[in-house]
């Protein structure tokens, strides 16, 4: 019940697009069809659903105060913390490495479609978010920590897919040539977060 | 800046200003090129954490790109992002010490986005597109350059944030010293006049920043 929990809290109410901004850059610039939307939100959930729990698993086991009592009762004092962050975006670089090779020998369009923002996976911050705040809420188990990032990397697909779909469509209104682009998907985003404040409090 | 300009005229040629002046206008790294918008948005509630926040961006983007103009010959380029990488997260770690060593209130409020500044568009795209082909020296003033035009971004967000959403501006004066400016004198709430509360919630972030391109490409 509580793994329910945080997949449709990390969805729905810690959406990493509508709630913490996490992952703009590819969010704004490869939102421009539903297709390759959609293939950058499939990466996006596998990378986030692969490296949240490999990163959980590092900081239970290696980085935490006290986190090497496993190896032996000496080490209970080592606090290596500090090296989260290096710790974490080198996972995640490697993670992005393997994906990329993936695309790119089972499904060569995707990959030319994709273009430069395969690698950017690597810095795109909605995956390194999901480390650090996976690190902050100290979850109880990998369980835990791999629900959350799967259901973060399926509301981020679902952000994705959401404003690649509006700005297909908008493509036919009438905005102010200088809005255009940039500016209204700034705008739309806005106000598409502000409905996705209502699922706040919601508690399964 | 252009006071500092002056002083130091003799380094900085005619197309070296350019990489500083460049990067604040025409060319701005958040509403031109779409970098860095996470935290630029995230962050910015008040004055004073997105002034922080700045000047840790400034010091990663600077050293950074120096650092990788250092290197820049001897990284064989399939492993150049991971080595940017590295380089990034080593500088965000001191810079993340270092804050909450000094400031750790502030270190608080930015909690999670000290670190993500490692994966801040900006830093890697600076790193990737001036620092691989250029002289530390121009590197260092493009990373400054760019940073500046990030930070002017931020405060501009920020102060109509918090100005709007909350009636203050915290001006930091110090390290942990900062002037709380209340913008509204008492007369006009008593008239009636109420905070924009939701001015405080991100959403409101991409409204102002939507609105700041708008404004930006219709000059």
């Amino acid at each position: 019940m509580e793994l329910i929990n945080i997949f449709v809290k990390s969805i729905f109410i810690e959406n990493m697009i509508y709630a913490y901004f996490l992952g703009m850059c590819s969010y704004l610039a490869v939102s421009k069809n539903v297709k390759t939307a959609v293939g950058l939100g499939m990466a996006v959930i596998f990378v986030l659903g692969m490296t949240v729990p490999i990163n959980y698993l590092l900081e239970n086991y290696l980085l935490k105060e006290g986190a090497m009592k496993w190896l032996s009762p000496s080490l209970a004092t080592i606090d290596l913390g500090f090296l989260s962050f290096l710790m974490y975006i080198a996972v995640v670089a490697a993670f992005t490495q393997l994906v990329e090779m993936a695309v790119e020998k089972f499904s060569p369009s995707l990959y030319a479609s994709l273009g430069i923002f395969l690698p950017l996976i690597a810095v795109n911050c909605a995956i390194l978010g999901g480390a650090l705040f996976m690190q902050q809420r100290d979850y109880p188990s990998v369980a835990h920590a791999a629900v959350f990032g799967f259901g973060s990397g399926v509301g981020w697909m679902m952000s994705i897919v959401i404003i690649a779909a509006v700005r297909e469509k908008i493509r036919y209104s009438n905005i102010p040539a200088s809005l255009r682009g940039l500016g209204i998907a700034f705008i739309l985003t806005g106000l598409i977060a502000i409905g996705f404040m209502s699922f706040m409090g919601i508690k399964l | 800046m252009s006071t500092e300009n002056k002083e130091k005229e003799s380094l900085f040629s005619a197309k070296r200003r350019k990489l500083i002046t460049d990067p604040l206008n025409d060319n701005n790294p958040v509403t031109v090129q779409v970098l860095g918008i996470c935290s630029a948005l995230a962050i910015t509630v008040q004055l004073k954490p997105a002034f922080f926040m700045f000047l840790g961006v400034l010091t990663v983007i600077a050293m950074g790109n120096v650092i990788i103009s250092l290197i820049r010959d001897l990284i064989p380029s399939r492993v150049r992002i991971i080595a940017q990488l590295v380089i990034v997260a080593g500088l965000v770690i001191i810079v993340d010490q270092v804050l909450k060593a000094f400031v750790y209130d502030v270190s608080k409020q930015l909690s999670v986005f000290v670190g993500l500044i490692i994966t801040n568009c900006i830093v890697m795209g600076r790193l990737e597109a001036f620092a691989m082909a250029n002289k530390p020296w121009p590197s260092f003033l493009d990373g400054v350059g760019n940073s500046l035009g990030y930070g002017i971004i931020l405060m501009i967000v920020s102060i109509i944030r918090e100005i709007f959403g909350a009636g203050t501006l915290t001006i930091p004066t110090g390290i942990n010293t900062v002037y709380v400016l209340h913008v509204f004198p008492q007369s006009f709430y008593d008239l009636g006049y109420v905070n924009n509360g939701l001015m405080i919630l991100p959403p409101m972030a991409l409204i102002v920043v939507g609105m700041i391109v708008w404004a930006h490409m219709e000059t």
